[in-house]
């Protein structure tokens, strides 16, 4: 194949990658100290793609700026989601909180589907389809937005868990629950906090994926595979895991979409996430469980 | 063992068989049929996920490899409907086969055996949806031919009579089970895997002996749907839904109980209608319902329905002290 359209199928993969790997950080953080999969996360992406387009519809509030409000507001959700549904009823059960995250997952699809129903909508700013020319190639630019974006809070989640007491109390949960409780800290609160801290992720991602993006309420499935995917790969609850993890699943999804077509592009995705868990479960980056 | 175990179930079948002779009403024969369809794909998840422990969140791979090859063996190869509809239950079970034969011996446990099973679930979907075999993207379309012979049938009676039939077996099934030595291995895996090795028991060979007949129910039901409807495509075999309700059904039921699917499938089904009655034919409500009827049991009786009347009956004989669950 020629390198001129390998180059570009490669670049795009990457920036793709990074919006994947923003939504996995979500994903793996709340994994990496609460030791659960949230199957919401996904349902959550919806919800937030749908709170930026209405922002957009609605207020005319550009979506890189509803980013700013959005973001404290998904914390909130995720936060009192924690706190008040899946802690309660999940009684710490592993499989109790799956079940409730499934739950939770189910009704926000459904929700969104029974008041929005099933149409595909897109928003329409001036930027959608911008491109910058980089060494010979069109570079859409709400894609090195995103890019940009995802990088940005890496480095913030980065600062946050290493060099605030906030950080240190989440590792400190993360590391020993009952030694944690014992030196003072409110778990359940700490708990919330990660789970919030998660679901504003997605609330970012959401903002960054809008200009070329679209929402239905169906459109967080597509990301739910994917991102555990990246976050199996990186070795689940590692933060640069699933940046990486993130960065070569957008490239593999691009490259066997530009081999195998379109719609079996997925695939590729599927198949590398089921023989991770296979052979090799802790992952790339991941502690040995 | 003990024959009275089969006094309930005798009695649940007999009393289900006589309900066509007395309602005629095609809309309640139907809310029966797909409430029993639902039952039979719950009792296969009921058997690997409630007595087993392995939570499932790909049943759909099962339920529609069981619809697609009834469909494709009568529509491609002229097959008969009877061999084609046990083909397709076998064809189910050679899935789960090799799902448990993959997953189970590289230890994929709770969460991340519920993950593996969605993908699995998710590719095959993927590849009905463009494969020329099943149709692609158009589905697949059984002809009609009434007649016992194909498995198709003028009244609604007489597919209901097929559909508990099924249930009826896989009722059986699930009781015999649970009273045998393997239903006791299954359930020391669910309670402590490691423990269950201790004593000699072979978790791998259990759980895979466990989804194979959870496989092989939830294909029956898949069979069913394609007799039932004539019409299957790759979003109504291998989409989450089935997954979904196939779980539903025995959590809210009562999971790891032999009646725990029919009850919860029961309840779920005549929530779904009431949601209808209340709004019309809006999409979402319906499952807007059921997952906080989800989260609802989880959170507040953990062992279903049936948990809730295992414990009333043991607070009317209180001299009998039970330890707090």
């Amino acid at each position: 194949m020629h390198l001129s359209i390998l180059l570009p199928a490669i670049v795009n993969g990457v920036l793709n990658g990074a919006l994947y790997a923003l939504i996995a950080l979500g994903l793996t953080l709340v994994y990496g100290v609460l030791h659960i999969i949230n199957f919401a996360h996904g349902t959550l992406l919806t919800a937030a793609l749908f709170a930026a387009f209405f922002m957009h519809q609605m207020l005319g509030l550009d979506p890189y700026l509803a980013v700013f409000i959005l973001t404290p507001a998904f914390f909130v959700v995720g936060y009192a989601l924690q706190r008040f549904i899946i802690g309660p009823a999940s009684h710490g059960n592993d499989g109790n909180i799956l079940l409730v995250t499934l739950g939770l997952a189910v009704i926000i699809e459904n929700a969104l589907l029974f008041a929005f129903r099933g149409d595909t909508r897109t928003i329409d700013v001036a930027y959608s389809f911008a491109v910058v020319p980089i060494a010979g190639m069109f570079i859409s630019v709400p894609r090195l937005v995103g890019f940009g974006g995802a990088v940005a809070v890496a480095l913030l989640l980065w600062w946050l868990l290493s060099l605030t007491d906030t950080g240190k109390a989440i590792r400190a949960v993360a590391k020993e629950k009952l030694g944690a409780e014992l030196s003072g800290i409110d778990v359940a609160h700490i708990y919330a906090v990660t789970f919030g801290l998660g679901t504003a992720c997605v609330a970012i991602a959401a903002c960054l994926l809008i200009p070329t993006y679209y929402v239905n309420p169906h459109v967080g499935n597509a990301f739910v595979l994917i991102a555990f995917t990246t976050v199996v790969l990186g070795g689940m609850g590692s933060i640069p895991g699933a940046l990486l993890g993130g960065l070569f699943v957008g490239l593999v999804e691009s490259l066997c979409g530009l081999y195998l077509g379109e719609s079996l592009g997925q695939i590729g995705i599927f198949l590398m996430f089921i023989l991770v868990l296979l052979f090799h479960p802790n992952g790339l980056l991941g502690e040995r469980a | 063992m003990k024959r009275h175990a089969f006094v309930p179930i005798v009695a649940a079948v007999a009393a289900l068989a006589c309900i066509p002779l007395i309602v005629h009403s095609n809309v309640v024969l139907n809310f029966l049929v797909t409430t029993l369809l639902l039952t039979l794909a719950g009792q296969g998840w009921n058997v690997l996920g409630g007595y087993g422990g392995q939570y499932s969140f790909g049943h759909a791979a099962f339920f529609g490899t069981g619809a697609y090859a009834t469909a494709i063996l009568q529509l491609r190869y002229g097959l008969n409907a009877w061999p084609a509809f046990a083909a397709g239950i076998a064809a189910g079970a050679g899935v789960g086969a090799v799902i448990g034969a993959l997953t189970f011996p590289s230890g994929l446990r709770g969460s991340y055996f519920a993950l593996v099973t969605l993908a699995f679930a998710e590719v095959l979907r993927i590849v009905a949806s463009v494969a020329p075999v099943t149709g692609a993207g158009t589905g697949l379309l059984i002809k009609l031919d009434l007649g016992a012979h194909a498995l198709q049938f003028q009244s609604r009676a007489g597919f209901y009579w097929l559909i508990l039939a099924l249930v009826t077996g896989a009722l059986v099934i699930t009781r015999l089970i649970e009273q045998s030595r393997f239903g006791a291995w299954l359930v020391a895996v669910r309670e402590n895997e490691d423990a269950a090795r201790a004593l000699g028991v072979d978790p791998t060979r259990v759980k895979l002996g466990a989804i194979i007949i959870s496989a092989a129910m939830a294909a029956a039901a898949g069979c069913f749907y394609a007799q039932y409807f004539l019409f299957v495509d790759a979003s109504i075999a291998y989409g989450p839904w089935i997954s979904v309700e196939a779980l539903l059904a025995p959590i809210i039921g009562g999971a790891g109980t032999v009646f725990g699917p029919l009850l919860g499938a029961l309840m779920i089904k005549t929530l779904g209608e009431a949601a209808k009655l209340v709004t019309g034919d809006v999409p979402g409500l319906d499952l807007v319902l059921y997952g906080a009827v989800l989260i609802l049991v989880v959170g507040l009786a953990p062992r279903g329905v049936a948990g809730i009347g295992a414990r009333f009956r043991a607070r009317l004989a209180p001299q009998k002290p039970r330890e707090a669950a």
